[in-house]
């Protein structure tokens, strides 16, 4: 509770984001009751659970589009509860939209350029040189000029990741971002984000692909109505019969 | 070269647009010398109104502010024109850039007021504060109350010795506040803040997640537009050298007729409102004899472009061809492909 930021990178388990009964409710229809747990730094999280579970609603609990009735979230051991949405994207926080939001009248790049100044707060040159970079990893490049508006769904959910990638963070929300990719691009994918977390970036990956989600995550949790009602080691989550439950029907071997 | 990708702001469109709007700008400033009283102060009316455009084009087309009591300021910034040169005693000059100064001041508590408003409310919330406005100045029977006032001629004469001699100044004001607000508002778009600003008349809900302040960001282009529309206002009745209620608070002359050249030029670009307030001036003056028939026409031409070119000319032809005028956008160039033109 009063461990301070420099007391938690201290800790060997130190927590980059801990939620603590996070609840939340649209009328009659709860989309997060009482979540509580900890991302630590480095980590790689995937999150399972049917559609309409609430795990969309989390991510906008934790990057504040979304303000909950109850609960706590803190991000480097600091409570952001009550931070604005602008402030945490600039504190270390980036997320992709699962429906894509891009900036239609601009092009990619300057799609791009948008996170990179004003969230990873770098200015000229630093800034076109890690758009291109990131750019050049999402496979972007070559539509760089492109109006963002006129991208087919796949590379718009391309432009996700970029956005977030060029906003430099510590903590990456993935929100599906692999359906609809055909292997050689879901093996690719699978790449460049292993290549993320080998740079220490904390990762909370929500994917109905369960096999690529396997490949990279080490921990996973399930969300059913708003409740966690899984968390742990995911070939041993996928085995648990309350998910084989869940998920009879979907894709469940890796 | 020794970079794969290189990055350019602008195409080449850019720059020649830049050679041919200097000679443009250049012939402009000496029309004194070539141009007759009547198109000297139909010029100068243009240049205010394409002010007025830009600043309009900023609010509701970048910031999504979509105003219509922006005379609130226009009629604000003319009443101060006349108070602080009768009551202060300053200088027509100094009472302009005051103006502007007090035009942004009033309009802190405005937005503090407005701003609680969303969408068509928002909307509506401007157009009742200007007519609280007009209300107001209405009362100040120092003012002439709701008949107004005309600006003595000692303050008209301190401006410049001679008739042509002021109608000169005051054309080279109303160039030189166009110019300096296109300026501006191309230097605020070309900056890191201009790149926020674009995002947010794009997403809000993606701006704000990358960490963009969308209330401050609109707070200030409001409180900045505000205070510009108020200098341009002071310029305006400078003009007329008369000011009444009226005609300083007209929401059509400085509103409705403002929104018709930013829609049919091209919301939310800097170009559209260059190529609206061209087209608005070429209907008038060919067609302002026809009385109402004009004002139908008008509304004609807003129906058709806005069902056949929903982004305005400018645009539908940016679109088409395209085009840029102002270097704003980033081009990544391969270098591969553009070898034989070295530093292009
Ligand atoms: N702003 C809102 N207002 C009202 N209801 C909402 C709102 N946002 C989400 N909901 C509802 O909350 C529930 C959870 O939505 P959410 O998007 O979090 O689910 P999800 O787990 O991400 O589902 P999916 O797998 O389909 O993406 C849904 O029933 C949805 O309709
Ligand atoms: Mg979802």
């Amino acid at each position: 509770m009063g461990r301070g930021p420099v007391a938690a990178l201290r800790g060997a388990m130190a927590s980059i984001l801990e939620l603590e009964g996070l609840t939340k409710a649209f009328g009659a229809v709860t989309v997060a009751d009482g979540l509580s747990y900890a991302v630590s730094e480095g980590e790689a999280l995937g999150v399972l659970g049917p559609n309409g579970a609430g795990k969309t609603s989390m991510f906008n609990l934790v990057t504040g589009t979304l303000r909950p009735d109850a609960g706590t979230i803190r991000f480097r051991g600091q409570d952001i509860t009550r931070v604005s949405a602008a402030q945490r994207g600039r504190s270390g926080i980036a997320r992709s939209f699962q429906v894509p939001q891009p900036f239609t009248h601009m092009t990619v790049f300057e799609n791009a350029m948008v996170a990179a100044t004003q969230s990873a707060g770098l200015r000229g040159h630093a800034a076109e040189e890690l758009c291109l970079e990131v750019l050049e990893q999402t496979e972007l490049l070559a539509q760089a000029n492109a109006p963002a508006g006129s991208l087919t769904l796949l590379s718009r959910k391309r432009l996700e990741l970029t956005r977030a990638l060029c906003a430099r963070p510590q903590l990456l929300l993935l929100d599906e971002i692999a359906g609809g990719l055909t292997e050689a691009e879901c093996q690719a994918l699978i790449a460049t984000i292993g290549d993320i977390r080998s740079r220490g970036i904390s990762i909370i990956w929500i994917e109905h692909v369960v096999h690529a989600l396997l490949s990279v995550v080490e921990r996973l949790i399930v969300i059913d109505f708003g409740k966690m009602i899984a968390d742990g080691e995911p070939h041993a989550i996928m085995e648990s019969p309350q998910v084989q439950e869940i998920y009879l029907g979907i894709e469940a071997d890796a | 070269m020794s970079q794969p990708v290189t990055i350019t702001r602008g195409t080449s469109a850019a720059r020649m647009a830049g050679v041919a709007a200097l000679i443009i700008v250049l012939a402009l400033v000496a029309a004194p010398y070539w141009a007759g009283r009547a198109d000297m102060r139909l010029l100068g009316e243009i240049y205010l109104y394409l002010a007025l455009a830009t600043l309009w084009n900023l609010l509701a087309g970048y910031a999504g502010l979509v105003s219509v009591g922006q005379q609130a300021f226009v009629g604000f910034g003319g009443y101060m024109l006349f108070a602080l040169t009768i009551f202060g005693g300053l200088h027509p000059l100094l009472a302009i850039a005051g103006a502007g100064v007090l035009g942004a001041l009033i309009s802190v508590p405005v937005a503090g007021l407005i701003f609680r408003l969303r969408g068509a409310y928002f909307a509506i919330g401007t157009w009742v504060m200007a007519e609280v406005f007009r209300l107001s100045f209405a009362q100040v029977s120092a003012l002439g109350g709701g008949s107004g006032t005309s600006l003595p001629t000692d303050i008209v004469r301190s401006m410049a010795d001679g008739r042509s001699a002021r109608e000169a100044l005051s054309y080279w004001l109303a160039l030189g506040a166009a110019l300096a607000v296109m300026a501006a508002v191309y230097f605020l778009l070309r900056s890191r803040r201009g790149l926020a600003l674009t995002a947010i008349r794009d997403n809000e809900l993606a701006a704000s997640s990358l960490g963009i302040d969308i209330w401050r960001t609109k707070f200030c282009v409001y409180v900045v537009t505000s205070g510009l529309t108020a200098v341009i206002g002071a310029l305006l009745f400078l003009q007329k050298l008369r000011i009444s209620p009226d005609a300083a608070f007209s929401v059509n002359d400085w509103t409705a007729f403002v929104i018709f050249i930013v829609v049919i030029g091209g919301i939310g670009t800097l170009e559209g409102p260059i190529i609206g307030t061209i087209v608005f001036f070429l209907l008038r003056e060919t067609l302002a004899d026809l009385g109402t028939v004009y004002l139908m026409i008008l509304g004609l031409v807003a129906i058709v472009i806005m069902l056949r070119a929903p982004k305005g000319i400018w645009g539908f032809l940016a679109e088409r061809y395209g085009l840029e005028l102002f270097p704003l956008s980033y081009r990544v160039r391969h270098s591969k492909t553009d070898k034989k033109r070295p530093g292009g």
